[in-house]
């Protein structure tokens, strides 16, 4: 629910950017409209749709029946009909629900019909685990969906892209879901000043460093930030790379900062077997092998589905305690010569 | 079954709903043999039987309807005005065909005119067809959306969710449901604790009618109703009961049905109900129907030549259109 104690000025959370973002895709393009469970009358499960519905009416924020599948089939149907419909997941759990239509009609449509068609879809989902929500609430699938062609998948982290990326998933002609951790939604901070759009296509570097490469996104980027600032006290420096889309990969960030560092931990909150990770440390080794100094590392979520007990939960998840020590680890046998 | 009155049948009109329903059967009967000849490959589902469901409807709707339809869509694609060509190249694989070769015989699309394919995962087209309706009705157009599906499909979550979505923000959508009596190899009764199809829509408050689909005239009345209460402001659902004559698809050796049944149904097929309709009224004569049968023959050959000799598309296009090409 929203923090309503008063905010010093330029400060907002990352629920407000978001919501900002909505209200100007709102405002901007009669063709926009909202729709998902509870995104009018409740004002969205996270509050990120809160006050949308008395300012744009029902017709453009559209609360749905419980129907995963058929919602999101409606918004490719709108998107086919000439709309630029952004539909809201609730989380990324119920979009299993949904899969047929993401899969089998979103991502195909452009490709199967010869370039007839395109799907211009925003699916929104928050993601992730860390509120002990239980096994069926804390998936991380977004490195799932970015097994699939057709799809383009990007995740903000930060306030900047929470406020921008949307605007950048309006304007491409291909179905863009975006991923919203759900632990970010609380994040206070401030927009860059002057900027006024981001693209679904780079890769940024958020902290420079010199000795090994942290990649991830969502809210691994923030624990790879603490575990650098971390690290940097022990004289470790530690570049941070936000991948903010998973497909496409920026491979070209990927290896130029790992060519830089000689070193890199991927950090994912999927799981390791058949993970967005693994396909990172195969890009690295296909692309970057001879300036290794080290292994590709990998910090992924224990293979278990996510319990609810917070010591077990917290056990089952990266954590800046555990990046901190892949690091050392990593560094520590290229140190010793 | 509550069949609304046959249209008045004049002489130009019956003969043209037959000739639409001859071309869709003369072309289905090639695509068999063309499958034998391995010409046509993939999963290949015949529309024969049906005809009258795809050429009455299409006739009833307007050009800017929006179509969907499923795997089994060589009918409604002839029927919505896909030059056969471009269908018979489709199924070829062919550049040419309507989708480029990229769809093949379950995946037909000509946005032009409003076809928007071709799903082949059974009820995975209805919530596209809802969505399709939802963006006619906040564009404040006049055009509605037809969603055809089988029996199978009443089965799936997604036909409830849709036919709920639908009736609840009152989109035009017209739901046309080819009760075949079949789910593939599974019978109407052996899937389903209430059979009467019609009446399942009806609890979701939408008009629903069962409609004689043998009898193109019967089905081209119903649609032309439901259409204008689906122009007026709500969905409307019409079960069309028909029956297929062939298999399933190439692979069905059809265990699951007797040989007796299937030439009772073809007995009163929509073809044959036309042409003795037409005969009995004196419209017709039987060199007019060979003249038509010669026509439409002459059609698929020059369909399939027109396939044949029509290039692949070139492996350097592989990649294109994973992604649009262009800003929409």
């Amino acid at each position: 629910m929203p923090n309503d104690a008063p905010e010093p000025a330029g400060t907002l959370t990352y629920r407000d950017a978001v919501r900002e973002a909505l209200s100007v895709a709102l405002r901007e393009d009669p063709r926009v409209f909202l729709m998902g469970e509870d995104v009018g009358r409740y004002g969205g499960s996270y509050a990120v749709s809160k006050g949308l519905l008395a300012a744009f009416g029902p017709e453009r924020i559209r609360d749905t029946p419980l129907c995963e599948s058929t919602f999101v089939g409606a918004g490719i149907g709108a998107a086919l009909g000439g709309m630029r419909p952004i539909v809201e997941v609730m989380t990324v759990n119920f979009s299993l629900l949904a899969l047929d239509q993401i899969v089998n009609n979103a991502a195909t449509l452009s490709h199967m019909s010869g370039g007839q068609i395109s799907v211009p879809l925003v699916i929104r989902l928050a993601t992730g685990a860390g509120r002990q929500l239980g096994a069926q609430h804390s998936h991380s699938l977004e490195g799932w969906y970015a097994h699939i062609p057709g799809l383009r998948i990007a995740v903000p982290a930060t306030l900047d892209d929470a406020r921008f990326m949307l605007a950048a998933a309006l304007a491409l002609p291909d179905p863009v879901l975006l991923f919203e951790h759900l632990y970010l939604y609380n994040m206070e901070g401030t927009l860059t000043e002057g900027l006024e759009r981001v693209d679904l296509e780079h890769a940024a570097v958020r902290r420079t460093g010199r000795d090994v490469t942290l990649i991830s996104y969502g809210w691994g980027l923030h624990k790879c930030l603490s575990a650098a600032a971390e690290l940097a006290k022990e004289g470790i420096e530690a570049e941070v790379l936000d991948l903010r889309t998973l497909r496409p990969l920026d491979d070209a960030a990927i290896m130029a900062s790992v060519r830089h560092t000689r070193r890199a931990l991927i950090v994912d909150e999927g799981w390791r077997s058949g993970s967005l990770a693994a396909e990172i440390a195969t890009r690295i080794v296909e692309q970057a092998f001879y300036e290794l100094d080290a292994p590709v590392a990998r910090l992924c979520s224990t293979e278990v589905p996510i319990p609810y007990a917070k010591h077990l939960e917290d056990a089952a998840l990266p954590s800046p305690p555990r990046i901190a020590a892949a690091v050392r680890a990593l560094i520590a046998p290229a140190g010793g010569g | 079954m509550n069949a609304p009155a046959a249209a008045l049948l004049t002489q130009t009109h019956g003969l043209e709903l037959l000739r639409e329903m001859m071309r869709i059967r003369a072309f289905e009967d090639r695509c068999y043999q063309l499958y034998g000849q391995m010409k046509i490959r993939g999963f290949l589902h015949l529309y024969n039987g049906e005809e009258a469901i795809a050429v009455g409807a299409l006739r009833a709707l307007r050009a800017e309807d929006a179509i969907v339809a499923t795997y089994r869509e060589h009918g409604h694609a002839l029927a919505r005005g896909i030059p056969m060509n471009r269908v018979m190249a489709e199924l070829f694989g062919k550049q040419t065909g309507c989708s480029g070769g990229r769809g093949g015989s379950m995946h037909l699309f000509d946005v032009s005119r409003k076809f928007y394919g071709g799903n082949a995962i059974v009820a995975g087209g209805l919530p596209i067809a809802v969505g399709l309706a939802l963006a006619q009705k906040l564009r404040g157009e006049t055009a509605l959306t037809a969603c055809f599906f089988g029996d199978g499909a009443v089965a799936e979550g997604e036909f409830h969710e849709s036919l709920n979505l639908a009736a609840l923000w009152k989109l035009p959508v017209l739901f046309l449901c080819e009760n075949n009596l079949y789910a593939m190899g599974t019978a109407l009764d052996r899937a389903q604790a209430e059979t009467d199809i019609s009446a399942r829509a009806a609890a979701y408050r939408i008009d629903a009618a069962a409609v004689d689909a043998m009898d193109v005239l019967a089905v081209e009345a119903a649609v032309a109703r439901a259409a204008q209460a689906v122009r007026g402001g709500a969905p409307a659902f019409l079960e069309m009961r028909t029956y297929r004559f062939r298999a399933h698809s190439m692979f069905d050796p059809q265990l699951y049905r007797d040989r007796a049944e299937v030439e009772a149904w073809q007995k009163k097929g929509p073809i044959i109900t036309l042409t003795t309709r037409l005969k009995a009224q004196g419209l017709m004569r039987e060199e007019d129907y060979q003249r038509l049968e010669r026509e439409c023959n002459a059609e698929v050959d020059s369909a399939v030549q027109f396939a044949e000799r029509s290039p692949w598309e070139p492996l350097s296009d592989l990649e294109r259109y994973v992604y649009a090409e262009r800003r929409t």
